[in-house]
């Protein structure tokens, strides 16, 4: 039964210095699915999609991606997954189309599938006409665009999306689900996303996890979840389940970079 | 290897696209040239040194490369955090493949750079005095960009964040730089400055350019070649280290 599911995590947990950030977790999350990730901030959630993407080593647990190990088939691994950071990752001094490029000659797309591939997702996120753009004059909602297309050139059987739509207009993200939801139906790509806007899981996942202080707390549809905390909407069933104390939590090296890179760029 | 040239284009697009730093860059060099040059130069030929200029100028070319290569070298901060590198880091490609293009594209910036300066130096008064060294110069502006841009990425590796940046610079940076022989002659100099000046990779680096432009060297250029390529290796193999133990 294992083939079916893309990910597989079996107590899998992190530790920084003593702090543990993930905490003995499983789960599974099968193929062409929609995954929702949920969980406050410092929940845990990025560092197990760092642990699963190859960029992070778990300090103990068991990690199948596509039926590859993260730790001991990192290029297999590599190969099937597209990833769209919390952060940009896009080289603001390239244009859009170098951008891709870039990504294609990384992961060996040939050159005819490449051209044939960036134009195709380049249409379909709308960035065809601004290909010979620098990437600095984009908006965030543009980058962001310009990620996911990127993110999608190597066929990916599976995509990872670390709050997407963070900072944008309804508008914007409303064309972001659109884009997620339509490759999720014709290529079949499972989506692995996490998101604070509740309504997005409820309303594009075909299944939730929440986790909180680096354990899993409750996994299941939206209406599992609602039912079992006899609630009525996720943000309710969200708060019944991790409460509603805001969460202390003391700035990283990257929040303090993040706070200074603000400063210093524009957008 | 198209890894590698992919990253190194890359470099190169990105410094021929932002003139503001290819000037900022230059404003340094030149005024130490333009300062030190005509400042110091009526006492050092008093002294006997002869022409201050034609002694300083291979020294703020190299400084001029020290500089921009180490600087290139420490973007990688920035960049694994919110930039292009976390996107080759999660790529099925090798570490050490990302991080020679990296280098490698720092220390041909930090080249042209160099050449840049020395055009500069030409300007203000600066006049080679042998013709047929004189094609070595590149080899040796490329050999010191190497060797520090590797020394850039070994830090940014091992560093979390820009905060111990100052502590670079100061106690690092500054005093290859000033320590180097760039300002002063070698000869004649007390033991301990004498002594910190011959574990200075950038002495050898100062020295095979004033070698090659000046026909005037201190250690020689088989003694310089050696010791660039020598401690270019090493901080190669220590930076893929460092690159290779990475996590975000």
């Amino acid at each position: 039964m294992d083939s079916i599911n893309i990910i597989q995590v079996t107590n899998l947990t992190k530790q920084f210095n003593g702090f543990t950030a993930v905490d003995n977790i499983s789960f599974a999350v099968e193929q062409g699915e929609v995954f929702a990730f949920l969980g406050p901030n410092g929940a845990g959630k990025t560092t197990t999609i760092k642990m699963l993407t190859t960029l992070l080593r778990p300090t103990s647990g068991e990690m199948r991606l596509n039926g590859f190990n993260p730790l001991s088939e990192q290029d297999e691994v590599r190969r099937s997954f597209g990833i769209v950071f919390q952060d940009p990752s896009l080289d603001d001094n390239l244009t859009a189309m170098e951008n891709m490029e870039f990504h294609g000659v990384l992961y060996k797309v040939p050159k005819e599938t490449r051209r044939t591939r960036i134009e195709q997702l380049l249409k379909l996120v709308d960035l065809w006409d601004r290909r010979g753009d620098l990437v600095k004059q984009f908006s965030g909602g543009m980058k962001r665009r310009l990620e996911i297309a990127r993110g999608l050139l190597h066929h990916p059987k599976l995509f990872f999306l670390d709050e997407p739509t963070l900072g944008l207009d309804p508008q914007t993200r409303n064309h972001i689900w659109g884009y997620i939801k339509d490759l999720n139906k014709q290529e079949g790509i499972t989506v692995f996303f996490t998101t604070h806007y509740m309504e997005e899981a409820e309303r594009m996942a075909d299944r939730i996890a929440i986790i909180d202080h680096g354990k899993i707390i409750i996994a299941g549809t939206s209406e599992a979840l609602k039912q079992q905390t006899k609630t009525t909407s996720l943000e309710e069933a969200f708060l019944a389940l991790t409460g509603s104390t805001i969460r202390k939590e003391e700035a990283s090296s990257t929040d303090r970079m993040r706070m200074v890179r603000r400063m210093w760029t524009r957008r | 290897m198209s890894t590698v040239y992919i990253l190194w284009l890359r470099q190169l697009k990105r410094y021929f696209r932002s003139r503001p730093r290819i000037l900022g860059a230059l404003g340094q060099p030149l005024l130490f040239l333009v300062a030190l040059g005509f400042g110091f130069g009526p006492i050092y030929q008093k002294a006997g040194g002869g022409n201050y200029i034609q002694f300083l100028a291979p020294g703020i070319i190299a400084m001029g490369i020290l500089f921009t290569s180490v600087f290139s070298g420490m973007e990688i901060i920035w960049d694994r955090q919110f930039g292009f590198l976390k996107e080759t880091l999660v790529a099925p490609i090798p570490r050490l493949a990302i991080m020679l293009g990296q280098t490698l594209g720092g220390a041909t910036v930090a080249t042209i750079q160099g050449m840049i300066v020395f055009v500069i130096s030409l300007v203000v008064g600066f006049r080679p005095e042998s013709l047929t060294l004189i094609v070595l110069a590149p080899l040796f502006m490329f050999m010191i960009a190497l060797l520090f841009a590797a020394l850039g990425t070994a830090i940014a590796s091992a560093m979390e964040d820009m905060q111990g940046f100052q502590l670079i610079m100061n106690f690092l940076i500054m005093p290859t730089f000033f320590l180097s022989g760039a300002l002063f002659p070698l000869q004649g100099l007390s033991n301990i400055i004498g002594i910190i000046a011959s574990v200075d990779p950038l002495s050898y680096g100062v020295d095979g350019l004033r070698a090659v432009l000046l026909n005037n060297a201190h250690f020689g250029i088989p003694t310089d070649l050696l010791v660039l390529s020598v401690v270019a290796a090493i901080f190669l193999a220590v930076g893929s280290y460092f690159f290779s133990k990475i996590q975000i």
